[in-house]
């Protein structure tokens, strides 16, 4: 039956939502995750989401697909202090490109756009269990 | 007097299964919302229903602005074209399908509205619930008919 789909699309939804917030995750732990080497620090992970269209005959399926995890390309903070027991030779140290105003800003979306995915779900499966009452 | 199942229900069981249809394409939209360029679909309910009860004189009227074509509603972007053919018992062919016309446009070329949707797909649910309503009364009316009791 093509209610079933919902629970497909929505839940296609949710399992995106969910990679989005572990991504938000890692880089908030790892914000202040300092390294010596500019080029071995912890960069900022996003994910990148693409919608599948369903075969010509089905014209209503648009599930989401997560179709890989992108880092950010932006220099890596660099601090002064020589006390750190991984600061190179400059006394520098290299803290992770992670805004974390931004990532929290982040994490409300994809919790949001979560609980979104959730109601559909609930309203949906209400109206398939009326639907089998029909007549009773 | 013979009487037929489907005409003693009338237009309930398509309008049933168009307003399921119509949710499944809502809960797509929603599903969607942080797709970067996904176009945001549905269709004109009550054009479908007057097709899919066979009576395509009635005039589209829609709450919402919708465009036939993805090119109207966002011009420089591509998206799937929503092609196809209502070969598999659907009664939304691609002529019914429709791109939502955007009121802003967005960075990431998307056309999803999260509050439009919203409130599209609750609208949309109570309609069903509505429908479901008036075919269990007109089904319970049936079986009193039969057992006379």
């Amino acid at each position: 039956m093509s209610s079933f789909k919902i629970f497909d699309i929505a839940g296609s939804g949710m399992s995106a939502q969910s990679v989005r917030l572990n991504t938000v995750a890692s880089n908030l732990a790892n914000a202040d995750s300092v390294s010596g080497d500019p080029n071995n620090v912890y960069r900022a992970k996003h994910p990148v989401f693409q919608a599948v269209m369903g075969s010509p005959g089905d014209l209503s399926t648009a599930k989401v697909n997560v179709t890989g995890i992108a880092q950010s390309q932006a220099a890596p903070e660099t601090r002064c202090d020589p006390g750190n027991p991984l600061a190179d030779a400059q006394g520098n140290v290299y803290a992770p490109n992670v805004n974390v105003v931004e990532e929290m800003a982040d994490m409300i979306s994809a919790s949001r756009s979560y609980q979104n995915n959730v109601e559909v779900l609930n309203t949906s499966r209400d109206m398939l269990l009326a639907t089998l009452k029909l007549g009773q | 007097m013979r009487t037929s199942l489907d005409s003693y229900l009338g237009i309930h069981p398509q309008a049933l299964s168009l307003e399921a249809q119509r949710n499944e394409l809502l809960a797509a939209n929603l599903a969607n919302v942080d797709t970067p360029n996904y176009k945001a679909r549905d269709i004109d309910f009550q054009s479908a229903l007057a097709t899919a009860s066979g009576n395509s004189a009635a005039a589209p009227s829609s709450a919402l602005p919708l465009s036939p074509s993805n090119s109207a509603a966002q011009s420089g972007t591509s998206a799937a074209a929503a092609t196809g053919g209502s070969g598999n018992g659907s009664a939304i062919d691609a002529a019914s399908l429709k791109y939502r016309v955007p009121m802003a446009p967005s960075l990431g070329g998307k056309t999803v509205d999260e509050q439009l949707e919203q409130s599209a797909f609750a609208e949309n649910s109570v309609r069903y619930q509505a429908t479901l309503t008036l075919l269990n009364s007109a089904l319970r009316n049936l079986m009193t008919a039969i057992t006379g009791s």
